[in-house]
C-alpha cells in the first residue's frame, strides 16, 4: 500500500502543514487535525466511528482550546475540569485532541486498537493521561459526570464537569434519569453537549426513537438548553461562554450541538454506512483528498 | 442486621466526614437516623438505579467512600452493568449495600427475591462481596468493608435477626471465617442470614447424636481458602447452606475450592434449586419449601450421612 511509507505516523499526519508551525490552540486547526487523525486511525486499524468523529471534531476542538481548565503537565491537578465523553466509540477524537494538545505522543495514536495499545476502540482512561472516565455502553456517561459535578458541589470546588452525549445515546433511560437527578441537586457546574447530529446506528433518529422536541425535553427537565451550530467554532465556544456563566443559577445546562455525522468528507456525510465502514483504498485517498483542501 | 449496619455506618460517617450514603428512595424507618445525623452526608437519588449507581462512582471520583443502598435485586441486577463498568472497571470505591438478601421479601414476589446476586456480583473481577450471618457479623464486616479498597458488595439480611455469636468479633479481616461452633461429624458451612438456620440445624442434629461443627462465611470473595481445606482435611461431609441460587453462588465457591485442591470430602449444596418461586409465603415458609429451613437442613444432612 503507498501510503504506508517510510514516514512516522506524526510526520504523515502534519504532512499538509509542509513544516510549518502547527498551533494546535486555534480550535479550527485542532478540529482539522482530529479529522486528520480519525480518518487515519480507523484506517490503520480498519476500525470503526469515522462518522461519529468527524461529527464530534469542533466540539472536542473547542473544548481543548481554552474551554477546558486543563493541563498537559498536570493532567491529574485537582482543579481540572473534568471532561467524560459518554459516546465512547468517537474515542479516536478525544485521543487526537489530548495527543495534539500534548497529553501524550501524537506517534502514539497509530496505536490505536492495536494489540498492546492503551488506545482501545472505546474510550479507556487506564493509563491514557487526560482521560477521566471509559466509556463504550452508552447512558454510562452522564450519571457518572453529575456524580463528579455533585462532589465539586459539596466541596465548594469551582471546576465543571463536561459530558459530551450522542443523540442517539438519549434512548437511553439513564440519560434522563441523571438529569432529573442533575437538576434536582443543582448542578450548574455540569455542562452537557448533545452531538446532534440526527443519526443512530441502524437509521435517522427520527426513524427510530423521534427525540424531538429534543431542546424542550431538557427544558421540560428544568435543564438550560442552548442549541449551537456544531461545526462552527465560535458559535461553540460562545455555547459554552454561555454555559459557563450559570453558576449559581441551580440549573444544569445543555449545549446541543447541530452536526452532521460524517462532516468533512462529502461521501460520509448523513451516511449511516460510515457509523461502521473503514476508510481503505480509494476511499480513503479520496477522504484524504478532501481533509488536505479544507486544511486552514 | 440492618439497624446493626446503621448503627456500624454512623460510626463510621462520624469518622469520615466523606463517607456519603446514596440510597435509592428505599430506607424508610432505617436510614432515618443516619439523614437526620449526617444530612450532607446522605443523598436520596430517586427510583433510579442505574444513575445513582453511576452517580456512586463519579462521586467516589472526588475522593470519597460512596455507599448505595436498596433492597432485593434493585442494586444489584437492577444495574449490574453500571456496577461492572462505571464501579468494578474504575476500582472505584463504592461499596453496595443490598437489605433483602435471599427470600427476605418472601409473600412480595419473585421480582423481590434476591436468589443470584451473591453469584453474579462474585463474577465481577475485583468485586469484594460480604454475606455476614449476623449483627455481630455486620458489625465487624462493615468497617473492614470501608477499608477494602474498590468496589465492594454488602448482603444484608433484614432487621430482627437474633445475635448468634458469643461475644462482638473483634479484629476481624477479610477473607475470614468464622467457626460457631466445633464438631466432629459434619461440618455446616453457612453464608448470609441463613446463618440461624444453620446454627438451629446443628442443634438438632446434636440431639439425634450428630456432632456438627458451624462455620459462617461473611465474606465469599475472596473466599477463606484455609478454611475450607481445613474442614476437607477433618470432616468427611462439608454441606455448604445458602440463600440463594445453588448455581454459582457460596456452594460453587466453595466447590471451586475443594475440586483444585483434589479434596476428597463431599460437598452438599443446600439453597434454591435453580429456579424461581411463584409460591406466596414468609421467608421462613418459602425456606421451607424449598428445603433450607433448620428442619430440612438437619433432615437432609442426616440423610447424605446415612445413605
Amino acid at each position: 500500500m503507498p501510503e504506508e511509507s517510510s514516514y512516522s505516523y506524526e510526520e504523515k499526519t502534519h504532512a499538509a502543514f509542509g513544516g510549518a508551525p502547527i498551533d494546535t490552540g486555534n480550535p479550527r486547526v485542532l478540529a482539522w487535525l482530529i479529522r486528520r487523525h480519525g480518518l487515519e486511525m480507523t484506517h490503520l486499524s480498519r476500525g470503526s466511528h469515522i462518522g461519529a468523529i468527524f461529527s464530534l471534531a469542533e466540539i472536542m476542538a473547542t473544548l481543548y482550546t481554552g474551554v477546558l481548565n486543563v493541563n498537559p503537565a498536570d493532567p491529574a491537578m485537582p482543579e481540572r475540569d473534568r471532561l467524560i465523553l459518554s459516546k465512547g466509540h468517537a474515542g479516536a477524537a478525544v485521543y487526537a485532541a489530548l495527543a495534539e494538545r500534548g497529553f501524550f505522543p501524537v506517534e502514539e495514536l497509530k496505536t490505536h486498537y492495536a494489540n498492546g495499545s492503551r488506545l482501545s476502540g472505546h474510550v479507556s482512561h487506564k493509563g491514557v493521561p487526560g482521560v477521566e472516565f471509559s466509556t463504550g455502553s452508552l447512558g454510562h456517561g452522564l450519571p457518572a459526570a453529575a456524580g463528579m459535578a455533585l462532589g465539586a458541589k459539596k466541596d465548594h470546588a469551582s471546576w465543571r464537569v463536561y459530558c459530551v452525549l450522542g443523540d442517539g445515546e438519549c434512548d437511553e433511560g439513564a440519560v434522563w434519569e441523571a438529569a432529573l437527578q442533575a437538576r434536582q441537586f443543582a448542578l450548574d457546574n455540569l455542562i452537557v453537549v448533545v452531538d446532534f447530529n440526527r443519526m443512530q446506528s441502524l437509521d435517522f433518529c427520527e426513524n427510530t426513537l423521534s427525540l424531538e422536541p429534543f431542546a424542550d425535553k431538557w427544558r421540560s427537565f428544568g435543564w438550560r438548553a442552548i442549541e449551537a451550530d456544531g461545526h462552527d467554532v465560535d458559535a461553540l465556544r460562545a455555547a459554552f461562554d454561555e454555559a459557563k456563566g450559570n453558576l449559581g443559577g441551580g440549573q444544569p445546562t445543555v449545549v446541543i450541538a447541530k452536526t452532521v455525522k460524517g462532516k468533512g468528507v462529502s461521501f460520509m456525510e448523513n451516511n449511516i454506512l460510515w457509523h461502521y465502514r473503514t476508510p481503505q483504498g480509494e476511499e480513503y485517498e479520496a477522504a484524504l483528498k478532501e481533509l488536505e483542501a479544507q486544511r486552514p | 442486621m440492618r439497624d446493626a449496619f446503621v448503627r456500624a455506618l454512623m460510626r463510621e460517617a462520624a469518622r469520615d466526614p466523606r463517607l456519603t450514603l446514596i440510597t435509592g428512595d428505599l430506607g424508610f424507618g432505617v436510614l432515618k437516623p443516619f439523614w437526620e445525623t449526617y444530612p450532607d452526608q446522605f443523598v436520596n437519588a430517586g427510583i433510579a438505579e442505574q444513575s445513582m449507581t453511576g452517580l456512586a462512582a463519579g462521586l467516589s471520583r472526588t475522593g470519597r467512600t460512596v455507599l448505595t443502598y436498596s433492597i432485593g435485586n434493585f442494586p444489584t441486577l437492577r444495574c449490574i452493568e453500571q456496577i461492572r463498568n462505571d464501579c468494578a472497571y474504575h476500582e472505584a470505591n463504592v461499596k453496595i449495600v443490598c437489605v433483602g438478601g435471599g427470600l427476605v421479601y418472601g409473600s412480595l414476589g419473585m421480582s423481590h427475591h434476591a436468589t443470584e446476586d451473591m453469584a453474579i456480583l462474585r463474577a465481577l473481577p475485583g468485586v469484594t462481596v460480604f454475606t455476614p450471618g449476623d449483627p455481630l457479623e455486620v458489625e465487624a464486616v462493615v468497617p473492614e468493608m470501608l477499608r477494602t479498597p474498590g468496589t465492594c458488595y454488602l448482603r444484608l439480611s433484614r432487621g430482627g435477626e437474633p445475635v448468634l455469636h458469643d461475644a462482638p468479633i473483634e479484629n476481624w479481616r477479610v477473607p475470614q471465617a468464622l467457626t460457631l461452633r466445633r464438631g466432629a461429624d459434619v461440618a455446616l458451612l453457612s453464608a448470609g442470614g441463613i446463618l440461624t438456620q444453620t446454627m438451629s440445624a446443628a442443634d438438632m442434629l446434636a440431639e439425634k447424636g450428630i456432632s456438627a461443627e458451624v462455620v459462617s462465611f461473611p465474606c465469599i470473595k475472596p473466599i477463606d481458602a484455609e478454611r475450607i481445606l481445613d474442614l476437607a482435611g477433618r470432616f468427611r461431609h462439608l454441606v455448604a447452606v445458602e440463600e440463594h441460587n445453588t448455581v454459582g453462588g457460596f456452594g460453587s465457591a466453595v466447590a471451586e475450592v475443594l475440586a483444585e485442591n483434589g479434596c476428597g470430602c463431599r460437598l452438599h449444596r443446600i439453597g434454591m434449586p435453580d429456579r424461581y418461586s411463584s409460591i406466596v409465603g414468609t421467608q421462613q415458609y418459602l425456606r421451607g419449601v424449598y428445603e433450607m429451613d433448620d428442619c430440612a437442613i438437619c433432615r437432609r444432612t442426616l440423610e447424605w450421612l446415612d445413605p
